[in-house]
């Protein structure tokens, strides 16, 4: 599987921020292709707990990850206020179940902080570094390494 | 792309195209099917390729197709007659060329002791030394070669150039110098020159841009007007031209007029003696190579180096000039070439397009609308419309069979050698269209059933002549749509399965148990038992252990179906039942859990409501479902996927009896089913992965994505 | 003054050859697949030159040349010859029917766009 990389962010970058768990996280918004509220979706047989199913987004068929299940945390129960970001990587594109989306920021690549070790090492993973603005912590998550994984573990012969 | 490397390509794809017209032509002339028209296709096929494969310098293919092509001009003109053994000559000579024409575009190594071998056959069944039409012209004395050369590329001496006198040259090409040369060229038109849109003032500025020229025109033949033909030819003119040039490139300029026209160049002896001189030996030489013919005053360079910086290698070739390729097309074609892409693309939009109408027509529906209130009649014409648009736009992709019946025809030719026997291939519905995906996927199964019809099906020569056969084996192909699928036959006049020894053998692998009673059909559907082959050698035609199994489980692949019949004596007959495309399929839906699945229809054999008494415990969780005194094991799909933890009750279920691979029986339990559609095919590998007894994906009416089932992942898991 | 070609030859190969020689040379093209079709384009166009192959199906060089020096409409226009036999009979012959020149293939670019220049105006 060839790893494709996400676009690297610069300077006066922009971030579409989301409220999972809680707790604040971002995307580089080059990455976002669509908002969307929930849907139903189709379960994926023996498909990881974090995969909630697939859903037909203009025809092709997108798998919808459980963001907060895959970093480790309770997983969602998703109702018609939760919100699909639909992410894409290369090729592969990707639909993440999330709380809300929050705000969008714009920032530069070099306030972008380590992630602390306090974190979970599966949060950790898929996080780039963390965000300060006005206060709030942001975290900001890597799509490509939570795209690869996701194909990864699709399941076949799991 | 350049332009000359998609010349190049187009090149190769007409190639395809003429090597499938010609054996086309030499298959209807064998079958004694043509008429005149057919042998000129042919000639043309071959004369085609040449000449495109001159442009390319592509000199091995050039030569061969020179040689063909003159056998093939003297068959056309009646010099030698199409007997059965030219006809097997000629076939041999197609497939060379085609290798010829293939290894010109991949590359590699061709048998050269083949092609030399077939070559020297055509030059002696042509009689090509006693045949003067193919004779190339008499070539021209060697030291002035070079004048006659049409260019450097062209290696092959069959091209000769326009004739120029050789006296001429032999006056004075020897002594081309820097200096000026006087010539007096007298020029007198005939009618026929302005008849044939020659025109003698064109021909005066040609003379005129060589170098200084004076020009008198004698006007004592012009007629009173009275008399006057208005397509007559009344003038002529003298010229005394002063110039850097040899005496041929001043008669280059009425090459095209030289038998409409008087015309006479004489070159005046150099008066000054300053400019006499004896060039030294070594300039002598260079001097003495006479300039090129064409060495015109007219050059774009560019074109030349381009084009041949392009042939030298295609890859480094500069962009090409966007101007060529977005000149207004004012061609008048009929056809247009399209990325494969861009119709893989817009099969996808209208697959889309489908899926969306029957959302709406759905929520229509459950919106409570009247069926004739006006938006549900529109929501009707808009259907039907998509239908059309869809069945338009698959119909882009679809294309004849004919190629791979053609490539089949070969097979059999080469399989005929190995094997001894002599067959004749007959084909049937070569029109008949199916998509382009099929098609390509169809290439190896049929050459392993033409192959083994050949091989196993059809009898030694002297063993038919003993049933009473004639000598010659028929292997016949056919295609035609039935009922929205393509029905491909593949069968043989042999022997017919021998079914004694088709028993035997399956005993002998341990596919069936001695004793048990199997009909005829039972016993014919042995042939497709994994690693059965009913050859008691493995023979270098049909070996490597590939058997019937694998043709079976590659169509299946397309969503097709094999089936056979036998009739001992009379021959053998394989059918193929395939889809019309791979981007929709037929599928029952069925419920499994609060799930929709799509299970596809080829799979499924009946479907059933299992009884108390039929079902059986087998062990701790296997059950199996008696049907007709065999015991079908029965797979809970919803368990079997992870919908559900516990088992569901067979006596609460469907049963959907399916066959896979090696012609396994199960019967697969699922909830409900709701009925049977056409569903259009999604892939989940693009944006997820593989997942274990899923097949691919599709949109429902209701929008929902729905798993379609991997019916052999499955079963096989079952096993296991 | 553009010239106008008209290009007839069964092959797109051929076909397009001479679009990428005669473009390259500033001239614009029309084609044509045989005889017959090229008698339809002329039908709505007058080109400068024509070029012209021999071996076609339907209709070939020769029955072509034949119709195009017997309409009154296209009588003048100059018809080159392309052609890759060498054979003189070919060219002779297409030379009575009222060719006006000939081209011999595998042509050569700069001799293609010379032989157009000879004759067309």
């Amino acid at each position: 599987m060839m790893h494709v990389k996400e676009h690297d962010l610069s300077k006066n970058s922009e971030l579409i921020a989301f409220r999972l768990g809680g707790q604040e996280f971002c995307v580089d918004i080059m990455s976002v292709r669509d908002i969307r509220g929930w849907t139903p979706t189709t379960p994926l047989p023996h498909s990881p707990g974090y995969v909630k199913g697939v859903i037909n987004l203009r025809g092709s068929v997108l798998p919808v990850i459980d963001l907060a299940a895959r970093l480790g945390f309770r997983s969602t129960e998703p109702t018609a206020r939760h919100v699909i970001i639909v992410t894409q990587v290369g090729n592969q594109s990707v639909g993440l179940l999330v709380d809300a989306v929050s705000d969008i920021l714009t920032i530069n690549a070099d306030t972008i902080q380590p992630t602390p070790d306090v974190a979970s090492e599966l949060a950790r993973a898929f996080m780039k570094g963390v965000l300060a603005i006005e206060g709030r912590m942001i975290s900001l998550i890597g799509l490509d390494s939570v795209l690869q994984s996701t194909r990864e573990n699709s399941g076949f012969l799991n | 792309m350049d332009t000359m490397a998609a010349i190049k390509q187009t090149f190769f794809q007409e190639c395809e195209e003429q090597l499938a017209e010609l054996e086309t032509g030499l298959l209807a002339i064998e079958s004694e099917e043509h008429d005149p028209d057919t042998i000129n296709a042919v000639f043309r096929a071959v004369h085609s390729i040449k000449g495109g494969a001159g442009a390319f310098g592509l000199e091995e293919l050039v030569r061969f197709a020179h040689t063909f092509e003159t056998t093939l001009d003297l068959v056309r003109g009646g010099q030698i007659q199409p007997d059965a053994g030219l006809l097997k000559l000629m076939l041999r000579s197609s497939d060379i060329l085609a290798d010829l024409v293939r290894y010109s575009r991949d590359g590699g190594e061709m048998d050269e002791s083949r092609v030399a071998q077939i070559h020297d056959e055509l030059t002696r069944a042509a009689n090509l030394d006693a045949a003067p039409a193919a004779k190339p012209a008499a070539p021209a004395p060697a030291a002035f070669e070079p004048v006659g050369a049409f260019d450097a590329g062209s290696a092959d001496d069959d091209f000769v150039p326009i004739t120029i006198s050789f006296d001429d040259i032999l006056g004075d090409g020897g002594e081309a110098s820097s200096a000026e040369q006087i010539y007096v060229v007298s020029f007198r038109p005939k009618p026929e020159l302005y008849a044939k849109a020659n025109d003698a003032i064109k021909l005066l500025r040609e003379i005129r841009a060589l170098g200084n020229a004076d020009v008198a025109c004698d006007i004592s033949d012009v007629p009173l007007l009275t008399e006057l033909d208005p397509e007559g030819a009344y003038l002529s003119w003298t010229i005394r031209l002063g110039a850097d040039v040899t005496e041929a490139q001043v008669r280059e300029v009425f090459e095209f007029v030289e038998f409409d026209c008087d015309v006479s160049v004489t070159a005046e002896p150099k008066v000054d003696p300053d400019f006499e001189f004896v060039p030294a030996p070594i300039d002598e030489t260079r001097q003495a190579m006479p300039l090129p013919v064409d060495d015109g005053p007219i050059i774009p360079e560019a074109v030349l180096a381009k084009i041949a910086q392009v042939n030298a290698d295609p890859a480094k070739a500069p962009p090409a000039a966007a101007a060529v390729q977005a000149q207004p097309a004012q061609q008048a074609q009929t056809t247009i070439r399209v990325d494969l892409d861009r119709v893989d693309r817009l099969i996808d939009l209208v697959g889309e397009l489908v899926i969306n109408q029957s959302m709406l027509s759905q929520r229509v529906t459950e919106a409570g609308i009247a069926r004739l209130s006006e938006v549900a009649v529109g929501l009707d014409d808009l259907e039907q419309l998509t239908r059309e648009i869809q069945d338009s736009v698959m119909a882009i992709r679809a294309q004849p069979v004919r190629p791979i019946f053609q490539r089949m025809s070969r097979v059999i030719r080469e399989v005929a050698d190995m094997v001894g026997k002599s067959v004749r291939l007959v084909t049937e519905g070569e029109n008949c269209e199916v998509d382009k995906t099929v098609i390509e996927r169809l290439a190896d199964p049929l050459t392993h059933m033409i192959r083994n019809a050949v091989d196993h099906g059809l009898e030694k020569p002297e063993d038919r002549i003993k049933a009473g056969k004639p000598e010659q084996g028929v292997v016949r192909m056919t295609a035609a749509h039935r009922s929205g699928r393509v029905i491909i036959e593949v069968s043989d006049d042999g022997a017919g399965i021998n079914r004694a020894r088709v028993k035997e053998i399956a005993v002998k692998r341990g596919v069936i148990e001695p004793g048990v009673p199997l009909s005829d059909s039972e016993i014919d559907d042995l042939i497709f038992a994994p690693g059965f082959s009913t050859a008691s050698t493995v023979s270098d035609v049909s070996g490597r252990g590939v058997g019937m199994d694998v043709v079976k489980r590659s169509i299946q692949a397309l969503g097709g179906r094999i089936s056979i019949s036998s009739k001992p004596g009379q021959g053998t007959t394989f059918t193929l039942s395939l889809p019309l495309t791979l981007a929709v399929l037929d599928g029952m839906v069925v419920t499994v859990a609060g799930q929709t699945l799509v299970v596809p229809l080829t799979a499924i054999v009946e479907t059933l409501q299992p009884k108390g008494p039929e079902v059986h415990g087998l062990g701790e969780r296997a059950k199996v479902i008696a049907i007709r005194g065999s015991f079908i094991p029965l797979i809970d799909v919803g368990y079997k996927l992870g919908y559900r933890h516990d088992e569901a009750d067979p006596l609460n279920s469907v049963a959907i009896m399916v066959e896979s691979e090696n012609r396994v029986q199960s019967a697969l339990m699922v909830d409900g089913i709701i009925g049977q559609q056409q569903v259009v095919i999604k892939s989940l590998e693009t944006n997820y992965g593989q997942v274990f007894g899923v097949a691919a994906a599709t949109i429902l009416g209701d929008g929902r994505v729905a798993v379609i089932l991997d019916v052999d992942a499955i079963v096989a898991g079952n096993r296991s | 003054m553009t010239k106008t070609v008209l290009t007839v030859d069964d092959s797109r190969t051929i076909r397009e050859m001479l679009r990428a020689a005669l473009t390259e040379a500033g001239m614009n093209v029309l084609q044509a697949e045989d005889g017959v079709h090229g008698l339809e384009v002329l039908d709505g166009a007058m080109p400068d030159v024509i070029v012209t192959d021999i071996n076609m199906p339907r209709m070939d060089g020769f029955g072509f040349i034949e119709a195009v020096r017997g309409s009154d409409k296209h009588r003048a226009i100059p018809i080159l010859v392309l052609t890759t036999e060498s054979v003189d009979d070919k060219k002779d012959r297409a030379r009575r029917l009222g060719a006006t020149g000939w081209i011999v293939k595998p042509f050569d670019p700069t001799k293609l766009v010379n032989a157009i220049n000879r004759v067309a105006a």
